[in-house]
């Protein structure tokens, strides 16, 4: 019996190891830290209890982020669930390579955040551009990505670019598990294709909804890779009568703060970002289970 | 036209979505536009790789004159491999290398692990083991940008401490990759093992099987199908991670990944879109042709991994 408990401290010991080190020791430093003066520089540490918090809800910085975050992440729900359920319709039809179609939809999930940012980037600011001019198309012959007032729809229509397939994946998954006897029991009984959809395959697809809903939103809320290749923040802008960077979503405005040496500040945004995450999260798995429908 | 001759009744079909008979002008109509707006949609998405090969294959003065023409000559993108190959400021082929190393070691401690750990978490029901596993599904919802300053300083402060350096390291990110792979991958391994029956072990154990034994030799062979979700879901994240890395490893340490190199190379050739292009091709490559390969794997493990 003693043996048996050894292996078992065994087996889980290098994971539990891996995962204080690199989540829970961290994690506990990071809440720590947001109390105090860290700057990165100086080994002297003190605390300063809410001071970096109360600083922040009155920098115009961090609320434009906050509010571009929260808007950017409306926007990719609606957009990508919207988006991947017809993909989903289109790829369980009738339609002819719906295998080929499916494959191919979900590829741009398989790039990394970092490559496909550079690779749109370019499509903004040289290839529509280019297009722009040979059709003398005014509207097109200045980048999207260098209006304050467009830039955070074009991130979103790209990271709908990226993440569509996936929930696709996760729709279609919902969509053949659904006994294919209630959709002809009502199409038998006249119910039209519309509302088939709507009142029957939707409300039976609920699980699927919830988890897609809460992945677009996590996800959307902690961008930063496309963030940082595609726009870099930019361009600017004024918020506050102050001087801001229009596409600097949460993710990246703590990486900045950091990167400028006000580590502790940016860990207190990092703290409000999780504090965040966890309260609409909660909320929505909530609010989404009551909708679910048992089979 | 009624509600089964418009454009997406046509598609509404095959498996779960049988629609009604189709007959007469409408729904070949219907058909017809279906199919067009579905080209189009494909082209859409497919576009943006025609625009990196497209680009990749031309010099600079090309890309600046015309953004959208072909290539003068398609040689031009062996000519910007090379370029990127032998460059002088960014080492890609070091990168390539080193992820590769990198995201392969992952792997292989992630899996081990991880399984090891979720096998004991299900067998032993215990205060203990729900704590832990309980900790392990919790701590999925922390978001990286609250742990990545503190656990930067703290690597540096053990590593300082033990004379063992883990910033900079191979093993260093591999061992963080674990920590941060294996709760997803024990949630997963958790899951599965829960539906694996207890005689099989029983009956090991009672033919004098040790316990350790009766994982390496009956329960992981097992876990064959959910070890490759694990993989997929774990390899496309660690291969194409860029914030980990550029802590654990800086933006210009010995140690690279390509997705580092990919923004250092953005960084010192600032708008040479030949360039540019050619190493984010070089980039997605090996992870299209593993797609290619084993697409049926990989978009069953994305789907598991998402609903599990």
């Amino acid at each position: 019996m003693r043996r048996h408990r050894l292996v078992n401290v065994l087996f889980v010991a290098p994971c539990v190891f891996a995962f204080a080190m690199n989540i829970i020791i961290p994690f506990g430093f990071g809440l720590y830290y947001s109390m105090t003066d860290w700057n990165g520089v100086s080994p002297d540490i003190h605390f300063v209890g809410l001071a970096n918090f109360a600083g922040l809800f009155s920098s115009p910085d961090f609320i434009y982020s906050f509010i571009i975050t929260v808007a950017y992440t409306a926007i990719n729900i609606v957009l990508v669930n919207a988006v991947s359920f017809g993909l989903s319709l289109i790829v369980t039809g009738r339609i002819r390579g719906r295998n080929f179609l499916r494959a191919g939809f979900f590829i741009p999930y398989l790039i990394g955040g970092i490559v496909l940012g550079y690779i749109w980037q370019f499509i903004f600011n040289n290839a529509l551009v280019a297009v722009g001019k040979s059709l003398s198309i005014a509207a097109l012959q200045s980048s999207f990505l260098s209006k304050p007032g467009t830039v955070i729809w074009i991130m979103s229509i790209v990271n709908t670019w990226q993440y569509a397939g996936y929930i696709m994946l996760i729709y279609v998954a919902a969509i053949q598990g659904i006994p294919a006897s209630l959709m002809e029991a009502a199409e038998v009984d006249g119910a039209n294709y519309p509302t088939r959809v709507f009142k029957i395959l939707m409300p039976m697809m609920a699980n699927a909804f919830t988890i897609s809903l809460f992945l677009t939103l996590t996800t959307s809320f902690k961008q930063f890779d496309m963030n940082l290749t595609l726009t870099n923040g930019g361009p600017a802008t004024r918020f506050m009568d102050t001087p801001i960077k229009a596409s600097q979503l949460l993710a990246m405005n703590i990486f900045n703060t950091a990167t400028a040496n006000r580590m502790a500040e940016a860990q207190a945004k990092a703290v409000v970002l999780f504090v965040a995450l966890v309260v609409v999260a909660l909320l929505q798995v909530a609010a989404n289970k009551k909708k679910e429908v048992e089979l | 036209m009624n509600g089964d001759a418009s454009p997406v009744a046509a598609l509404g079909s095959g498996g779960a979505l049988p629609a009604g008979p189709a007959s007469g002008r409408g729904p070949r109509l219907g058909r017809l536009l279906l199919g067009a707006f579905v080209i189009l949609l494909f082209a859409f998405f497919m576009a943006p790789f025609a625009m990196v090969v497209l680009n990749s294959s031309k010099t600079s003065r090309e890309i600046i004159f015309n953004a959208i023409a072909l290539p003068e000559s398609w040689g031009q993108l062996l000519t910007n491999v090379r370029l990127i190959f032998t460059n002088p400021t960014v080492d890609y082929l070091g990168a390539f290398w080193d992820s590769t190393v990198i995201t392969f070691l992952s792997l292989v401690v992630i899996v081990l692990f991880s399984s090891m750990c979720a096998w004991v978490l299900v067998r032993n029901k215990t205060v203990w083991s729900a704590v832990l596993f309980m900790a392990f599904v919790a701590a999925m919802v922390i978001p990286f940008q609250v742990l990545m300053y503190p656990l930067v300083r703290w690597m540096r402060l053990i590593g300082d401490a033990i004379h063992f350096r883990l910033l900079g390291t191979v093993r260093g990110i591999v061992f963080s990759y674990l920590g941060f792979g294996c709760p997803l991958s024990i949630f997963i391994f958790h899951g599965f093992i829960k539906n694996i029956p207890y005689e099989l072990e029983e009956s090991a154990t009672i033919d004098g099987c040790s316990q350790a034994k009766t994982f390496f030799l009956i329960v992981f062979p097992l876990l064959k199908p959910i070890i490759v979700t694990v993989l997929i879901l774990n390899g496309i994240w660690i291969w194409n991670d860029y914030l980990l890395p550029l802590l654990v490893l800086g933006s210009n340490g010995a140690v690279q990944t390509i997705p580092i190199a990919v923004t250092a190379f953005a960084g010192a050739y600032l708008k040479q879109w030949d360039l540019i292009l050619t190493s984010t091709l070089i980039a997605m490559l090996p992870i299209i042709v593993l797609y290619l390969f084993a697409q049926r794997y990989i978009i069953k493990g994305m789907v598991e991994g998402a609903i599990k």
